[in-house]
Order: structure tokens, then C-alpha cells, then sequence
């Protein structure tokens, strides 16, 4: 049984979407390492209670964007790829960087504006925490 | 794995008020299935003439590889079904109903039958007639669940359920598909558990059949999408739209048959695409029904 994974019916965003991100938060912060076998598609299904071809879609997705390595009969692993952790949390910060930009495109900010604001964060963060 | 537990090929039947309409349908071995639709859309129907227990006027149906309602005797011992009207005898334990299915079933599986006991938490000594409604469904389900069917058949298994019961449920079934020979059909009116646990989805109203497809293909096709529409202009609805509501400079479009090209397409007629959201399967339903009924009353008007 696999704990943790959580399948919010408040989250927005599709299923598939949401075991994919945390099934990559996983392998950012290195509690699932490279090269390691992954639960079968079969059982995550079971435990995270949802339909076998969501989780299917899920590992689909990652198997395309090289995250996960599927081996027909023998199972799923994450992939043996150096720097994988770090990639991952690079895609990280580049959605929430374009979530700040739709939230803004929403709001009439303008792009210089947001440049500001980002800069104005900075600052506040810096001063309080990085120091 | 292609082996379908149950197919239907223009499965009708005509009631006085009622008509079924050509049903089509197939269910491969080793999916969970979810039958939406509003009330009195012939979930009920569909699901009795799967058990043999109401004879279809045309078409043909097959369970399990035996044709029905033929092979209704032989097809049972391999299916489990459910319903709410399910006949559970009051004045008897349910360990009464326990012995009675172990000494039907040869299948029967009296472990796994204490583990359900255990987690649903039931008590085996205590009289039906004690039973809450949701202490009755789960025991209904372990009845058939210990059976250890191929095919369990189950007609609203989450209505009037509390949050805790439902999810007990739930996660019955989809352990029950660590199984992967297994096969289940359920109805219900809570796409919130369909969209969670189903494979493929089957929408019923007016006893037709308006999609029956793969879960994720299905969600993929419909979104919203939100526009900024140039002063003075109405947006037109694009193939692949079936809605667009706009009020001043805004609207929203609704696809059920998405391509990243419809947003462009949008953006060629001087348009601004705001965002372009998923849907949930309750909003897609709503719309869904809506669509249908309304290009059911055209085809009306125009015959």
C-alpha cells in the first residue's frame, strides 16, 4: 500500500494530471530514486481508488516526458536519468512563473508591471528569510 | 483482455411510456463501467434486460460470452448483482443470508466474507429489521462480493449513502478490480464516483444512448473555453462547440470535441482566449443532457 498520494475533488484539474504531479514531487525530493520499480498500474489503482486507465493515462504521460520507463511484464521504473530530480523541480518553478502570468493577463496587470511586483516579492522575501 | 464481459448490439424495448432505443454497448473484461443518466433515462431497463430479468424486444445481448436472456441460468453463477429493491429477509440474521449464498455458491469465499464484515463493520447475528440503509447495502454488496462473481451488476450502489459508507464502497470495488478477470457495471446519479473509479462511462437519457466511450478519452474532449469577443461581434458556435453563452464582450464556449486548433480557430475570428478550463463529469453531464434534449426537440420540430 502506497500512503500519501492524494486525489482532491477540490483540484481542478483532472485526475491523471494530479497522480502525475505527485508521482513527480516524489522523485524531486528523492523519496522515489532512479532506476527505482513503481507500483503496477493495477495496484496504484486499488489504492489510490480510482479507475485502472487514469492511472494508465498518468504513466503514459510520464513515460513521454522520460520520467518513468515502462517494461512490458516487468513494470514501471522511475527513470535512470541524472539530474532528473532537479529537471523535475525546474518545471516546477516554470508553471507556477506562467500561473503568475495567467493570473496577471487576468487581472490587466502588464508585463511590466508584474516585472515589479516579482521584483517587489523578492525583496520582501529576501529581507525576512534569506539573510 | 479484448474478451467483452458484456456487449449489447441495438438492444430495444418498447413500454407504453417508455421506449429503449437501439442500445449498443460493450464492456471489456478487467473495466469498471459507469451508467449515468437522469432518472427514468432506462439505466434500470438496460440493467435488467443485462440480467436476463426483462426479455429485450430486438437485438442481441451477450454476458459473459452467453447469449441472453437464454443463458440466464447458467450466466448467473458467475454474476453478482445488487439493486436497492433487493429482497434481504428482516426477520433473519444476516448470517442467515450468509449460510443461504455458501450453500448456493460453491464460489463462495467465507475469509474474504469476515474481512467485509470487518471492514464494513456489520454485525453477522443481528436481524436485517435493525439495519440502517446503508448497513443494508453494504450487506447486500458483501453478499455478492464473497460470492467472488466475474461480473458484479450493481444498480445504485452509492444512493443515500453518508460520505464514510460510500467510500467504504468504493473502495470495495476497486480492490475487487485487483482482479484483473473481474468486471464491473454500475449505475448511479453521483458522477463524482463514476469519474473516479469507472474506465469507461455510458451516458443514458430518454433511453438512448448518447456516449459510451473510454473515461479519459471522453473528459479529454470536453472544455471551457473562456473568450474575450471583439465589441459588437457575437461569436459563432465552431464545429466541436455545442454552446456558446455570451453576454457583452464575454463568453463561454463548451467543446465535445476539443482540438488545440478551436482555440486558434477562436482567435481567427478576433477573439481573445481568456482560458481554456476541464470540465467535471457532473458539469459535462448537465451540458451533455441539455444538448441532447434540445437536438432531440429540433429533429422533433423538423419531423
Amino acid at each position: 500500500m502506497d500512503e500519501g498520494f492524494i486525489i482532491s475533488q477540490s483540484d481542478k484539474r483532472p485526475i491523471y494530471l494530479q497522480i502525475m504531479e505527485q508521482i513527480k514531487q516524489r522523485i524531486a525530493v528523492g523519496d522515489w530514486t532512479e532506476g527505482q520499480l513503481i507500483p503496477s498500474i493495477r495496484q496504484l489503482a486499488v489504492d489510490l481508488q480510482v479507475s485502472v486507465i487514469t492511472v494508465k493515462r498518468a504513466y503514459l504521460e510520464l513515460e513521454r516526458e522520460g520520467v518513468i520507463v515502462t517494461q512490458q511484464g516487468i513494470g514501471s521504473r522511475v527513470s535512470s536519468n541524472p539530474g532528473l530530480g532537479m529537471r523535475l523541480q525546474e518545471q516546477e518553478l516554470q508553471q507556477h512563473l506562467e500561473q503568475a502570468i495567467r493570473i496577471s493577463a487576468l487581472l490587466g496587470i502588464r508585463p511590466e508591471q508584474l516585472e515589479g511586483r516579482l521584483r517587489e516579492a523578492l525583496d520582501k522575501i529576501a529581507t525576512k528569510e534569506l539573510v | 483482455m479484448t474478451d467483452l464481459a458484456v456487449s449489447f448490439r441495438g438492444v430495444g424495448k418498447k413500454y407504453r411510456y417508455f421506449t429503449l432505443d437501439k442500445i449498443d454497448l460493450s464492456l471489456p473484461q478487467g473495466q469498471i463501467m459507469g451508467l449515468i443518466g437522469p432518472n427514468g433515462a432506462g439505466k434500470s431497463t438496460t440493467i435488467r434486460i443485462l440480467m436476463g430479468l426483462v426479455h429485450q424486444d430486438s437485438g442481441e445481448v451477450r454476458v459473459l460470452g452467453r447469449q441472453m436472456p437464454g443463458g440466464q441460468v447458467a450466466a448467473k453463477w458467475d454474476i453478482g448483482f445488487a439493486s436497492e429493491d433487493m429482497r434481504l429477509y428482516d426477520s433473519m440474521t444476516l448470517d442467515w443470508h450468509m449460510s443461504f449464498m455458501r450453500s448456493i455458491y460453491p464460489s463462495w469465499d467465507e475469509s474474504y466474507a469476515q474481512v467485509l464484515l470487518k471492514r464494513f463493520g456489520i454485525k453477522r447475528e443481528q436481524k436485517l429489521r435493525g439495519f440502517s440503509h446503508g448497513q443494508r447495502v453494504k450487506s447486500a454488496l458483501l453478499l455478492v462480493l464473497a460470492r467472488r462473481p466475474r461480473l458484479i451488476v450493481l444498480d445504485e450502489p452509492t444512493t443515500g449513502l453518508d460520505p464514510v459508507a460510500r467510500h467504504e464502497i468504493l473502495r470495495e470495488l476497486t480492490s475487487a478490480m485487483a482482479d484483473e478477470s473481474r468486471t464491473i457495471l454500475f449505475s448511479s446519479h453521483n458522477t463524482q464516483d463514476v469519474e473516479q473509479i469507472s474506465d469507461r462511462i455510458t451516458f443514458i437519457d430518454r433511453g438512448r444512448i448518447i456516449d459510451s466511450m473510454d473515461k479519459e478519452t471522453y473528459l479529454d474532449r470536453w472544455r471551457r473555453l473562456r473568450l474575450e469577443a471583439p465589441a459588437g461581434i457575437q461569436l459563432p458556435a465552431l464545429p466541436g462547440i455545442i454552446d456558446v453563452k455570451q453576454t457583452g464582450r464575454l463568453a463561454v464556449a463548451t467543446a465535445n470535441a476539443f482540438e488545440p486548433e478551436l482555440a486558434q480557430a477562436y482567435e481567427r475570428t478576433g477573439a481573445r482566449v481568456q482560458q481554456i478550463e476541464s470540465m467535471t463529469l457532473e458539469e459535462i453531464f448537465v451540458a451533455n443532457v441539455e444538448h441532447s434534449r434540445f437536438e432531440q426537440s429540433t429533429e422533433e420540430v423538423a419531423a
